[in-house]
């Protein structure tokens, strides 16, 4: 797994009187609380702030009452929930069975090298996120690659530097 | 709602399905929806508006239609034209041409190779050699609405179960039917209700497994997007049957349209009394709660998944005790997989002497495969079981594009094995796939040409396992990361034969000690490629030479300065 242990220090915080926190409340009080909902209620959270800045976890923690090493310890063991900030624009590669097959890594190393990113960071002035996906289901469509949510099919290695560039505005 | 609330849903469907108005179906699945087909549809309305068609025929939004690399998909329902790689003007044209003229647009209909078109898509052997029971209502019926489900005696198998037999009496119908549990081991569905049934408990939950993290299988997906209601109902009489009031719906995070159309599907089946306190006025209580996956292959592993819906880390404890005797809360808990829950209403609707007649005599019934990879037809399949594979890759996938050869078919994603051409005549069922050092896994069915090198193939899994390891146990944690780091080496050019024989050391270690599923079939994948194709692993260690031309192998001098 993945986990980002010791990255406390790097963590980006919002402020306490963030508007944003009354609408994590909000989900917390519609699941009435039950600490089962812990991960839905981090989908809500980061839906809303973008990732999961370390107060706001620790503030679902004293909600939910639950101890923060185990917000901390799920926040931290799903792929899906990120600790550091994604980029304003995100390009997500698919990295499935069938992208794989179809060259999905050089789609992957094509982008990386453009932008001088590995998968997982996100450029120094934070315009432009990169990830790689296990697998979007997409598969009749490899390979694909997501760039702002919007799923583009059938990409080529030799031109997906020109279409991320276009779609998002983030020169390479 | 009682039966005859029912029957006036299902009058109501039919008259949307066959009434008076003709039906243009736009595929509205994930892959089609990705390649415009919103786009399609507004263009079609506003088309047959123009025409003047309008109130006669209309466009409606439909799940899968199976053929996923030629969408965006738009079907005549009037005549069964199926039409391919839809755009505004295309389907500008389909309206112009076939709606208006009465001509069928040839260069667009479904798979128009060489002038190889069919009028009438089910004529095409892509369609034609298929047998639907999960996908029946797939890209038929519109899954927002329940009254067309209801058309297609939705709900009916529900009624008859709370009306006219006992809880062992649907239990005894399930398990005589052989349905196996198609989430990949294959366990008898109608004995693991059983166990459920005989738990006595205040408490005891349905859970669908929808975390379909095989990467490369999209069949759950088409199924929950595509007939979100039939789960619901299969979950329902589930419940009915081993005593359970709760069911959870465990679904990806990735599957975000798969999420919202069963979120409409609930609020519709609440609104009409088919979940909830008096279900069909028989006095049964069941509701459903939709659960979101966050990313975590492990989590289909039957403990884990329990452990995430409780809000915790997905990782998996020891068995027993099985969730069908303590599992979520330590309360009994049945759990089936998405597609074994499509088979139930069918199933009491036709009878198990229908079901068990389909497939063969150990593995009855149908089997959803998602075909991609090097295929000419990728997408989404139903075939019996015991249909060879040679008839699945060739007959209805179309075989390989390009031109080149099929080197070997990869069944079971991450767990399963890779199946070499001398096999391709295996009839596909759990025992003969088990046979071969693969599985039937959930239905992801990878082609691979003789560009894909095995080796690499195998690091592929290998990595994946690795990473999606829980970390819970040594076997599991260590042994994938120290089987990576070997065939990396021999990717790379670097291995030796000794490390090909510490490869085959570690492999049954993991499969032997590892605590759950994840880790006791991570070496599969390796084991698999090794046994039908060492040739390539020798080439790669003797030679320094990569058979397939994919790895890029460093030369004898690195090898020099690593020793």
């Amino acid at each position: 797994m993945p986990t980002t242990l010791n990255r406390a220090s790097q963590i980006k915080e919002a402020p306490a009187t963030d508007p944003r926190m009354a609408k994590v409340l909000q989900a917390i009080k519609l699941y009435q609380r039950r600490p089962d909902a812990l991960i839905q209620i981090l989908h809500t959270a980061q839906g809303i702030f973008g990732y999961l800045p370390l107060n706001v976890l620790q503030f679902v923690a004293r909600e939910l009452r639950v101890p923060p090493a185990q917000v901390y310890g799920v926040a931290t063991f799903y792929h899906f929930f990120s600790l550091k900030p994604k980029g304003e624009h995100q390009v997500v590669v698919c990295t499935g069975t069938a992208c794989y097959v179809k060259g999905a890594q050089k789609i992957l190393d094509a982008i990386a090298a453009g932008y001088g990113l590995k998968p997982g960071s996100t450029t120094p002035d934070g315009k432009l996120g990169l990830e790689q996906a296990r697998c979007i289901g997409a598969c009749g469509l490899a390979p694909a690659v997501v760039i702002d949510e919007e799923m583009q099919p059938k990409v080529d290695a030799a031109k997906v530097g020109a279409m991320v560039a276009g779609k998002t505005g983030v020169a390479s | 709602m009682n039966l005859q609330g029912l029957v006036q849903l299902a009058d109501a469907g039919r008259e949307k399905l066959n009434g008076r108005q003709q039906r243009v179906c736009v595929c509205a699945g994930a892959s089609c929806m990705s390649s415009g087909a919103q786009g399609v549809m507004d263009a079609t309305t506003k088309a047959l508006k123009a025409a003047g068609l309008d109130p006669g025929v209309r466009t409606v939004p439909v799940g899968c239609m199976g053929a996923c690399n030629q969408g965006p998909l738009l079907r005549v329902d009037a005549d069964g034209a199926v039409y391919q790689k839809m755009d505004a003007d295309k389907s500008a044209k389909v309206v112009e041409r076939h709606l208006q003229n009465k001509a069928p647009v040839t260069d667009s209909l479904l798979f128009n190779v060489n002038g190889k078109a069919a009028a009438k898509a089910e004529d095409l052997p892509f369609y034609a050699r298929q047998t639907k029971i999960v996908l029946s209502n797939c890209g038929l019926i519109n899954p927002d609405e329940i009254e067309e489900y209801a058309a297609r005696d939705g709900y009916m198998a529900l009624h008859k179960a709370l009306t006219s037999m006992q809880p062992e009496e649907v239990i005894g119908e399930i398990k005589m039917s052989g349905l196996r549990g198609r989430g990949g081991a294959g366990f008898p569905v109608g004995n693991k209700w059983e166990t459920v049934y005989r738990h006595v408990a205040d408490q005891k939950y349905a859970i669908c497994n929808g975390d379909e993290g095989d990467p490369g299988a999209f069949m759950d997906r088409s199924v929950l997007e595509g007939d979100p209601h039939r789960i619901l109902e299969g979950m329902a009489i589930a419940g009915y049957a081993v005593g359970a009031s709760k069911g959870y719906l465990y679904v990806r995070g990735e599957y975000p349209l798969a999420i919202k159309r069963l979120e409409t599907a609930i609020k519709q089946a609440r609104k009409h009394g088919l979940l909830g306190d008096n279900i069909l006025e028989c006095g049964f209580k069941f509701d459903v709660e939709i659960r979101i996956g966050a990313g975590a292959f492990v989590c289909g592993e039957e403990t884990a998944l329990i452990h995430s819906i409780e809000g915790k880390r997905g990782t998996p404890r020891p068995r027993p005790p099985f969730p069908a005797e303590s599992g979520l809360w330590g309360k009994p808990t049945l759990i089936n997989n998405v597609e074994s829950y499509a088979n139930i209403a069918p199933i009491l609707m036709n009878g198990a002497e229908w079901f068990s007649a389909i497939g063969t005599a150990k593995s009855a019934g149908t089997k959803v495969f998602a075909l991609a990879g090097a295929i000419n037809n990728t997408g989404l399949i139903e075939v019996p079981m015991g249909t060879s594979l040679r008839e699945i890759i060739f007959d209805i996938g179309g075989g390989i594009p390009g031109g080149r050869k099929f080197k070997a078919a990869q069944t079971g994603g991450p767990s399963g094995g890779c199946i070499p051409e001398a096999h391709l005549d295996t009839r596909v069922d759990y025992e003969s796939l088990n046979a071969l050092g693969s599985i039937m896994g959930s239905g992801g069915l990878i082609i691979m040409d003789e560009t894909s090198c095995m080796v690499k193939l195998a690091r592929y899994f290998m990595e994946f396992c690795m990473d999606e390891s829980c970390g819970k146990c040594i076997p599991c944690r260590v042994g994938t990361k120290e089987m990576h780091k070997l065939l990396s080496k021999i990717c790379d050019g670097q291995g030796t034969e000794a490390d090909l024989a510490l490869l085959e050391e570690l492999a049954p270690y993991c499969k032997e000690s590892s605590l759950c599923g994840l880790g006791q079939s991570a070496p599969n994948p390796l084991m698999s490629t090794l046994r039908y194709f060492r040739d390539e692993y020798m080439a790669h260690i003797r030679e320094k030479r990569c058979p397939a031309g994919e790895c890029k192998l460093h030369g004898a001098a690195t090898l020099a300065e690593v020793r």
